[in-house]
């Protein structure tokens, strides 16, 4: 599934009542089934550019285009549903739910889009190697492997577009490769366009098409 | 995965918290539930009690009184009625069985009410379908002396057959009486004021001394009674008075033996009525009727004197704990909304992340009210479950001490509305936890 910004704006209030521009982005596509590391300094929208391509945050104008549908145009609710069935998050911080197992986080990621599935669910824990682990909780599972949950739900919907912020960025260099490897093979096998934020060159070097949000982000940057 | 099992990892997650909202509701409506069972059980108990009697007849004065006095024994009689009118009584064709009744006096030992009366009183039903029991084989009373004694009598003086008691009279002086009843039976638990009475034959009642009128006396009360001349009343019982002002002269004489009629008087009068229920019901409004022209007595109907009573008094008693409890609930309400409130600041990442997978506002919206609902609705149940528990356990107690069955199983219609009053309970003060993470911000919930 494709993506396509154009002219998508967006400020936040200061508490002094002044604008602060976040986001100019006058052109910006990701092609179906590609994958796209953006790398950028911090501060620099990036967490506030996946929020709005997710629906997340509503941008001040401009149109998000996902697979040909315009997101921004969407009411709240359909926002939400379009989200839970096209769209995948990685979180830098997993976000996993402390009181749910392993294999129930992942079901967890597919309760709001109606598709639910054990059997898939279980799949995917077998997928990202967590099979003998699926009955624990997060707080029993090491960082590296809280991530490759967190993989797992960001695929249990079926997603076509999937939004990875800084993926790798709390595991250490060991599982940094493997997660990244398996994120990627996942998305390529099941056709997903991939687009994933990080500032460590030794992640986005591992991709064919690299971004600066600095340079198609048309704004000041505020380090 | 559904929004229910996802309310209940979020309640099993801040368990601690949970549990003891739950618990609160719990104990609530375990309190409601014992509180509506004991008022079952005493509202039974004074409307059954006295059931199996048509009327009670008694002087004029407080209907109120004479059920209690007769029926409850927690009062004393209002005033004395004439042997011969209870002779009467039994002559009337409508009346199946008439039973006297003599009160006012107490055991020495324990301080239960006497009973002076016939055997008759223990053949009849004392309440709907219940006949009185007695552990050995016969009812006593055969003999001037004897007695029968309730269950509760029995256990707390820890009498049984053969034991022997005097008893105080109930008039001014409080002197105890030199007569000595013995015990020829004990009544098996009934659940009603029997177990506590002491009952003795009414010919030894009468022997007692000043348990009979002096001759003087009895002559103007009878004809003040019955509206006679004392000439007429004399002219009735003309042997027995010279037998009496005989014996008065003799200064050796020691009144002993059985009382004159004349002398004899009861302070109330049992009917049960011939006929099936409706007849029954019928002679009983004209005996009323009858007694209200005559104006010398009063023939009261102690279901619906007691039935008033409860109504009015053991009403208010069910209605006030019944507003405790209900205002226990509305405070584990509170509870559970400060709970769930103060969980909100913690849960915000937690609400963030759904709405992130997808979850609508109003999906959060209801998961914060299904789990207010889910702590209700468990505290609930197990509050049924607590009460009924405890009634189980004080069933066999109070069915010991008082002779009421009781059964724990049965449900009474309040409870039925209890658990949907719950329900509205938990949308009530999940609103404003719900409304929080309605209007979360996902993208700052993310952050924090």
């Amino acid at each position: 599934m494709s993506l396509e910004l154009v002219d998508v704006r967006k400020s936040y209030r200061e508490p002094g009542g002044a604008l602060l521009p976040v986001l100019n982005v006058p052109h910006f596509k990701v092609n179906e089934g590609e994958q796209v590391a953006l790398i950028g300094q911090s501060g620099g929208g990036k967490t506030t550019l996946l929020n709005v391509i997710s629906g997340i945050t509503r941008p001040d104008s401009g149109k998000v285009i996902v697979g040909g549908v315009n997101v921004t145009e969407l009411p709240e609710p359909a926002r939400d549903r379009f989200r839970a069935e096209r769209i995948g998050i990685i979180f830098q911080t997993f976000h996993l739910l402390p009181a749910f197992t392993a294999i129930e986080n992942v079901m967890l990621g597919m309760a709001f889009s109606g598709k639910q599935s054990r059997s898939y669910a279980e799949e995917l824990i077998e997928l990202v190697g967590l099979k003998s682990r699926m009955n624990h909780k997060p707080g029993q599972l090491s960082v590296g492997e809280q991530q490759r949950v967190s993989v797992a739900r960001a695929l249990a919907s079926r997603p076509r577009l999937m939004l990875a912020d800084e993926p790798t960025a709390s595991v250490d260099l060991a599982n940094q490769d493997n997660i990244l490897m398996l994120l990627r093979e996942a998305c390529r096998e099941k056709n997903v366009s991939l687009l994933l934020v990080t500032h460590s060159k030794d992640v986005s070097s591992q991709f064919e098409r690299i971004e600066k949000l600095s340079e198609f982000n048309q704004i000041e940057v505020h380090a | 995965m559904n929004l229910v099992s996802i309310a209940y990892k979020s309640m099993k997650q801040r368990w601690l918290p949970s549990f003891l909202t739950c618990l609160s509701v719990a104990l609530g409506v375990a309190l409601m539930v014992a509180v509506l069972v004991l008022n079952n059980v005493v509202t039974t108990m004074f409307q059954q009690t006295g059931s199996g009697y048509d009327l009670v007849v008694g002087p004029q004065g407080s209907a109120t009184q004479l059920i209690l006095s007769t029926i409850y024994r927690i009062d004393s009689p209002i005033e004395n009625l004439p042997w011969r009118y209870y002779q009467e009584w039994l002559e009337d064709p409508r009346v199946e069985h008439a039973i006297p009744f003599n009160l006012g006096d107490t055991t020495q030992v324990g301080d239960f009410p006497i009973v002076g009366t016939t055997p008759q009183y223990f053949l009849v039903e004392y309440a709907d379908g219940k006949k009185f029991r007695v552990g050995t084989d016969e009812f006593g009373l055969r003999g001037t002396w004897d007695a029968v004694i309730g269950s509760e009598v029995a256990r707390k003086n820890g009498w049984k057959k053969g034991s022997k008691f005097k008893m105080i009279h109930g008039g001014q002086d409080d002197h105890v009486h030199d007569e000595e009843f013995t015990v020829q039976g004990v009544l098996e638990p009934t659940g009603t004021p029997n177990d506590k009475t002491a009952f003795v034959h009414i010919d030894g009642f009468f022997q007692m001394s000043d348990h009979s009128q002096p001759i003087r006396d009895a002559i103007r009360f009878q004809a003040n009674f019955f509206k006679e001349s004392e000439e007429e009343v004399i002219e009735r019982y003309k042997d027995s008075i010279d037998e009496i002002l005989k014996n008065e002269a003799d200064p050796h004489h020691h009144a002993h033996g059985p009382i004159p009629d004349i002398q004899k008087e009861v302070t109330s009068i049992l009917l049960v009525l011939k006929g099936n229920n409706l007849q029954r019901s019928n002679r009983a409004f004209i005996i009323q009727g009858e007694l209200r022209e005559g104006r010398r007595s009063q023939a009261v109907n102690p279901v619906l004197v007691m039935a008033r009573l409860v109504k009015d008094l053991v009403g208010n008693i069910r209605l006030a704990f019944l507003y405790l409890t209900g205002l226990i609930i509305v405070v584990s309400g509170i509870g559970i909304f400060v709970s769930i409130y103060n969980s909100m600041s913690d849960r915000k990442r937690e609400i963030a992340v759904m709405r992130a997978l997808g979850a609508r506002r109003t999906t959060v919206f209801s998961l914060i009210l299904l789990e207010s609902a889910l702590i209700c609705l468990l505290g609930g149940l197990a509050g049924l479950l607590l009460g009924h528990a405890m009634v189980y356990f004080a069933a066999p107690i109070i069915e010991a001490r008082s002779g009421l069955l009781i059964d724990p199983l049965a449900f009474t219609l309040v409870e039925f509305i209890v658990i949907p009053i719950l329900v509205a309970m938990a949308s009530l003060v999940g609103f404003l936890p719900g409304l929080t993470a309605y209007r979360s911000d996902v993208a700052e919930g993310l952050q924090s």
